[in-house]
């Protein structure tokens, strides 16, 4: 079981809890964070990466390609500093930084996460960034976050 | 050879709308909203609400064209049409649809009109109250990535990024909209001006959009009502034709999330050719524009993307004097728009491009009988369209 304590958290419990949709299509993608696997889509036919996943590769168009893992590392795309509490649970917290990261290993597909440390750090589009997993193991149902830090130079 | 094409072949003969309200501040339900600005368009075209036979409207709004048409005692309804996508991305190609149904002989008369009332259904800017949330969503709101103002923003920064863009280029799409509406009773911010200090004052929604880089959520209809050429003189206004129009986005523009391969634009690099090749007009022959500002930046990429701005021009090209009618450079959103006079989802953009051709706006710009409406950008679909007077025809 998971021993952190509920406080290390980037943002506050209760924003909305990602589930894989009815159909299982990110499934992969979703259960992978929570063995700190980040999975992209790859396309073993014509090597196409692909995210967020489709049920087929938009290149070559086969049917269901491969989720193939990758290391957390990428670079900042772009960013936004966010001020406004657009949610119930975000009322009196403050700033917090959320980033787009580009993954060059997988094709330059973007995820986005946050940006731990001081939220009023100085943000740097094209600065190195390494994942972190965040696991809410609480949760009902339990899920895990992909966040990021800048790299150590 | 046959050419296909809306050219000159649907008019716009009347236009209405609903109060213009704070959201929340509205008496009446949104579906009423919608009958005042559907009977507002009748009166003001001179037409009896009977002989409307179709509707068009976008972002799936709530007030069903069945409903609507029995409400009203509509003899036959004959055209039901509904653009995908969110935002003010159909506004343009609800009107689009609803002309192409005149010109196919599938209608003859046909109200596109768009009713949203934030206060009885939920302000776009809130998002409490959901538990689990799955597909493109489940990727960026446990991030904190909620509502419009944090979907758009790291676009915008990219752009600005990639094309060294000042906070004061979006400080002056703010300032215009918001003169504008000074001159405009209807808006909401009418009597509530903004000037460089308050705007630079004013809180941070999410960098780079202060407080006035954002649309209002508001409680407003309104509605406009088509007719094919042949009958367009018949009517007691000045009528405004189509000239041309586009839909649609780029390669994998809906590859979410924010993966689409042209992240940085508002998703008319595809759409402007094909809407200057309809209406056989250049940029440089517009007039005057309204542009959809969900949030400023976009208005920066859309009117870049439109030819009417080159992108190292943008710092120099968006100050207020530029912007402002009626002898501005490029008078832009002459209504006060989605940021000041109500935020219909763009329709009231449309409403105020037909002001605009018909000479009878509150902020009439010089140049007038051809004006441009650029619809939802940054979402896909997006649309455009381009209205002229009889004499550009």
């Amino acid at each position: 079981m998971n021993n952190k304590p509920e406080n290390t958290y980037y943002l506050p419990a209760g924003l909305p809890i990602p589930v894989s949709e009815p159909d299982g299509l990110s499934e992969p993608f979703w259960s992978g964070l929570k063995m700190e696997r980040l999975r992209i889509q790859h396309c073993s036919h014509c090597h196409t990466w692909q995210f967020g996943p489709e049920w087929l590769c938009h290149h070559c168009r086969r049917f269901d390609p491969e989720w193939q893992d990758i290391e957390p590392k990428g670079k900042i795309y772009s960013w936004e500093r966010v001020w406004h509490p657009s949610h119930d649970a975000l009322k009196n917290h403050g700033p917090y930084i959320a980033i787009l990261v580009e993954l060059p290993q997988a094709g330059n597909v973007r995820v986005i996460g946050n940006l731990l440390g001081d939220p009023m750090q100085e943000v740097v589009i094209g600065a190195q960034v390494v994942g972190v997993f965040e696991h809410h193991h609480d949760a009902k149902p339990a899920y895990s976050l992909l966040q990021w830090r800048c790299k150590e130079s | 050879m046959k050419v296909n094409t809306l050219r000159g072949q649907v008019a716009v003969v009347g236009i209405g709308e609903s109060n213009y309200y704070r959201h929340g501040q509205s008496p009446d339900p949104e579906f009423k909203l919608a009958l005042r600005a559907i009977l507002a368009a009748c009166e003001d075209a001179g037409i009896n609400p009977a002989e409307i036979d179709g509707f068009a409207s976008f972002s799936d709004d709530r007030n069903d064209a069945s409903r609507l048409a029995a409400a009203l005692g509509i003899r036959q309804l004959r055209s039901a049409t509904m653009q995908w996508g969110g935002g003010g991305g159909g506004s343009c190609a609800a009107v689009a649809n609803g002309a192409a149904a005149i010109h196919a002989g599938m209608a003859d008369c046909v109200v596109v009109f768009r009713s949203l009332a934030q206060g009885q259904f939920g302000r776009f800017g809130q998002t409490t109250g959901i538990d689990t949330i799955s597909g493109e969503k489940a990727y960026l709101m446990p991030y904190g990535v909620l509502a419009p103002p944090q979907r758009f923003a790291m676009r915008v920064r990219r752009f600005m990024h990639e094309h060294g863009v000042k906070q004061e280029a979006m400080r002056a799409i703010a300032m215009a909209s918001y003169h504008h509406a000074q001159a405009n009773p209807r808006a909401v911010m009418h009597g509530k001006p903004l000037d460089q200090e308050r705007y630079d004052n004013a809180r941070w929604v999410v960098e780079p959009f202060r407080l006035y880089d954002c649309c209002m959520e508001n409680d407003g209809a309104a509605a406009i009502i088509l007719v094919s050429q042949e009958r367009a003189r018949d009517f007691k206004n000045k009528a405004a034709y189509i000239l041309g129009a586009a839909s649609g986005s780029g390669f994998r523009a809906g590859a979410d999330p924010h993966n689409s391969p042209d992240y940085p634009s508002a998703n008319f690099g595809t759409l402007a050719p094909d809407l200057y090749r309809m209406a056989g007009v250049r940029p440089d022959d517009i007039g005057v524009v309204q542009s959809y500002e969900n949030f400023t930046g976009g208005v920066l990429m859309a009117l870049v993307e439109h030819g009417l701005v080159n992108v190292q021009d943008i710092n120099q090209f968006f100050t207020l004097g530029n912007l402002t009618a009626p002898a501005g450079r490029l008078p832009l959103n002459t209504s006060g728009g989605n940021l000041a006079e109500c935020y219909v989802h763009g329709l009231e953009l449309v409403i105020e491009a037909v002001r605009q051709v018909r000479g009878t706006s509150t902020s009439q710009a010089d140049r007038s009988d051809i004006a441009l409406v650029i619809g939802g950008p940054m979402v896909t679909p997006a649309s455009n369209l381009l209205l002229g007077s009889e004499t550009v025809l």
